[in-house]
């Protein structure tokens, strides 16, 4: 291992040694793939603070972790879960293995297809496999891209013809159950929308487990002219756990892309946020927020790479934070040169409900091109006095006033999902938990 | 009603209002005019109990009470309402959804049963129509993106359904054209009965030909220089106010 790990790896090399045994139990075309992914990640190895895209963010605490690819485990809990009365197809991966018997997917509008990779393996030939995301990866793939795709198990495949709309939402469950420390899920899922196509899709990341296991989970989305993409990632996963959450966006002409990134759980959860508006006219959302509490760190990082012209970026964090928690935001824009008119905004609001609760936000905007428009903004602080006084001067008391504002703070992010009952749900869920929270009526 | 005696407010060491006397009594309107940061804004927060005016010296009665004793929550309950002069934009809370806490607060504190939504939503159509609003602003956040006046009309669509008896308007005429001064003025005066007052602040007297005060006053550098009748409004526009200030300034 490379010397720039946060903490040595034990010896002999446990992963390694996991790796090797993966990679001989894969099908002769894909060891290469494997081989030449794990060979990346070695060389990169787990980034530190003194890298300026994990200054904010330590990785102690997995690299403390005796990581080893996750077991099927116990059966989850589907009972009560969140999205779990919604309509519409769902996949159900535990501990990152498709569990066929809580999955369904039905009868699907013409043009919709749903799978899952490890499916599509058993199915077809070396030369049928399309795993051409894993061969050639950008010259920007991050380390836990590179992990990902040495270990990736499986994943949901969704593909979109031109004109297809998957009315119902589609929902991706990634439930946790895992016993042992350092359990590694790693899916990779890709969403193809042809031209024209809509789809909303979901992803509810739940741990249901004390243990400390890690979640690399990867999301690529290619949304073809005119598309319209939903995606939706909810994270809730357990206090132990340790969550990485990589999103590829690739934008063409006229799509829209909305991306709705809400982490409530996980003792670390880092979200990579990566989208390319690469057709003219292009409009991409992300929109996001964390509610922090305990010794939690919550932090989502971006890059919104405008490549063409008169595309529009909107991005909008918040993030709530309670006792010794830490929300951090870290937003690129990149203005390619060419890519005129270009419309970038983006806003970071935090709200802190303890002394000891910080928030590190940090907006960078790199701008090659003539003629754009580029906005950011960055707020940390308690609650607006002036927002206090107007609703008090209204006769609502003290108590109900901050208490409506801390909700109006996730509302705000929460009334940008367009997907109506997943909305509703995300509503009533993040109000309870505020409800719980000793802080926010005091 | 309200009765003001010697009223010094200011901030960190800073006196902003250095004696003001004010008595009104139900059923009047009394307008308050005067130069920019003269301190009208000023009163009618410390009167509606905004935190960070210190007051150094004086009192407030109200129906009684000491008003100043009086958290904000409590005045508003007890019938003083102030409208905005810059109505705080909320984002995330739903505007009928705020309407109806504000409602319900009060009716708790009356000892009334709380409106259902649809109750609610009932009243407040009646009130929304008064007022020529969108009904589509119900479903925003709070004064979010509202033009000037929508926010303004949307203050005093709080007042008609908050029915306050002692109302104080800062400046609600400002950025109004002259069709919104007359909706916002025909709201204002369907509020007066003999039981309720209004304190006006403004700086035209064109606000008064729709809402005509029994008194005016004039504030400069934090006192009451001058208290007359309507016509005090019309000498103010065509003389401006250095006729009132300039003596103020020579030593008695
Ligand atoms: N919270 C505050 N902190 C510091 N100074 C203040 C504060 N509030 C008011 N002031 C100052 O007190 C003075 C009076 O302000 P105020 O807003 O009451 O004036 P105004 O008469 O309402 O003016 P305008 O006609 O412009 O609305 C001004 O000089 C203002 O800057
Ligand atoms: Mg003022």
């Amino acid at each position: 291992m490379p010397a720039t790990l946060t903490a040595p790896l034990r010896q002999p090399d446990p992963l390694g040694a996991a790796f090797a045994q993966l990679r001989q139990a894969s099908p002769a075309w894909m060891q290469p793939l494997r081989q030449a992914a794990w060979a990346r990640f070695l060389k990169r190895g787990l980034p530190t603070t003194r890298d300026e895209d994990w200054r904010f963010t330590s990785l102690a605490a997995l690299a403390a972790l005796p990581l080893a690819p996750a077991r099927p485990g116990p059966a989850p809990r589907m009972e009560g879960a969140v999205f779990g009365t919604l309509p519409g197809p769902c996949l159900v991966f535990v501990n990152g293995h498709f569990a066929p018997s809580l999955s369904h997917v039905g009868t699907l509008p013409k043009g919709v297809k749903i799978t899952h990779r490890a499916a599509q393996w058993a199915q077809e030939h070396a030369d049928g496999c399309d795993e051409t995301a894993t061969a050639t990866p950008s010259q920007h793939e991050g380390p836990f891209e590179a992990l990902n795709a040495a270990f990736h198990q499986d994943g949901a495949l969704i593909e979109l013809a031109e004109d297809a709309e998957l009315s119902e939402p589609l929902r991706l469950f990634f439930i946790h159950t895992a016993t042992e420390d350092g359990s590694m899920a790693s899916l990779r899922h890709r969403i193809i929308a042809g031209p024209r196509s809509r789809a909303t899709v979901i992803e509810a990341h739940l741990g249901q487990t004390h243990a400390a296991y890690f979640n690399n989970s990867l999301t690529e989305i290619h949304a073809a002219a005119e598309a319209r993409v939903e995606h939706l990632r909810f994270q809730d996963e357990s206090a132990a756990a340790i969550h990485v959450g990589t999103l590829s966006l690739r934008l063409a002409a006229g799509s829209h892309v909305a991306h709705h990134s809400l982490l409530l759980g996980a003792r670390l959860a880092r979200c990579n946020l990566r989208a390319r508006l690469e057709g003219e006219r292009a409009d991409c959302l992300l929109n996001g927020m964390c509610l922090g509490a305990g010794t939690q760190v919550l932090d989502h990082h971006m890059v919104m790479e405008h490549v063409s012209r008169h595309c529009e970026s909107r991005e909008f964090f918040n993030g709530i934070l309670d006792d010794e928690s830490r929300g951090v935001f870290h937003g690129r824009i990149h203005v390619h040169p060419g890519a005129v008119k270009t419309d970038a905004k983006q806003t970071n609001r935090n709200l802190l409900l303890s002394g000891e609760a910080t928030a590190n936000t940090k907006p960078q905007l790199e701008i090659y091109a003539d003629d754009v428009r580029c906005t950011h903004g960055a707020t940390v602080g308690q609650m607006n006095p002036d927002q206090v006084f107007y609703l008090r001067a209204r006769g609502i008391s003290q108590e109900s006033a901050q208490r409506m504002l801390v909700h109006a703070f996730a509302g705000e992010i929460i009334d940008r999902i367009a997907c109506q009952p997943a909305r509703e749900e995300l509503d009533r869920l993040v109000w309870d938990r505020l409800e719980q929270n000793p802080h926010i009526a005091a | 009603m309200l009765e003001i005696k010697n009223l010094h407010a200011g901030v960190e060491g800073r006196p902003i209002l250095k004696g003001i006397h004010l008595s009104i009594r139900p059923g009047e309107v009394h307008a308050v005019m005067g130069p920019n940061g003269s301190g009208k804004s000023t009163l009618a927060q410390v009167l509606a109990g905004r935190e960070g005016y210190i007051i150094t010296e004086g009192e407030v009665w109200y129906e009684g009470k000491d008003l100043l004793a009086m958290e904000p929550e409590e005045r508003a309950r007890a019938g003083v309402f102030l409208a905005f002069q810059y109505p705080v934009e909320i984002p995330g809370v739903n505007t009928t959804y705020f309407l109806r806490t504000a409602v319900n607060a009060l009716r708790q504190h009356r000892g009334e049963a709380p409106l259902d939504a649809v109750k609610f939503l009932g009243a407040m159509r009646e009130k929304i129509k008064l007022l020529e609003l969108d009904e589509s602003l119900l479903k925003r956040s709070v004064n979010e993106g509202f033009s000037c006046g929508e926010k303004k009309r949307a203050e005093i669509l709080q007042m008609a359904l908050l029915e306050p008896r002692l109302a104080v308007l800062d400046e609600t005429d400002s950025g109004l054209d002259i069709d919104a001064l007359k909706v916002v003025a025909s709201g204002v005066n369907r509020l007066k009965t003999p039981q309720t007052a209004q304190l006006v602040i403004t700086h035209y007297q064109r606000l008064l030909e729709y809402i005509v005060p029994d008194h005016v006053h004039v504030l400069h550098d934090g006192r009451i220089v001058r208290s007359g009748g309507k016509e005090l409004a019309f000498e103010l526009e065509e003389r401006g106010y250095d006729w009132l200030v300039k003596p103020s300034l020579q030593p008695a």
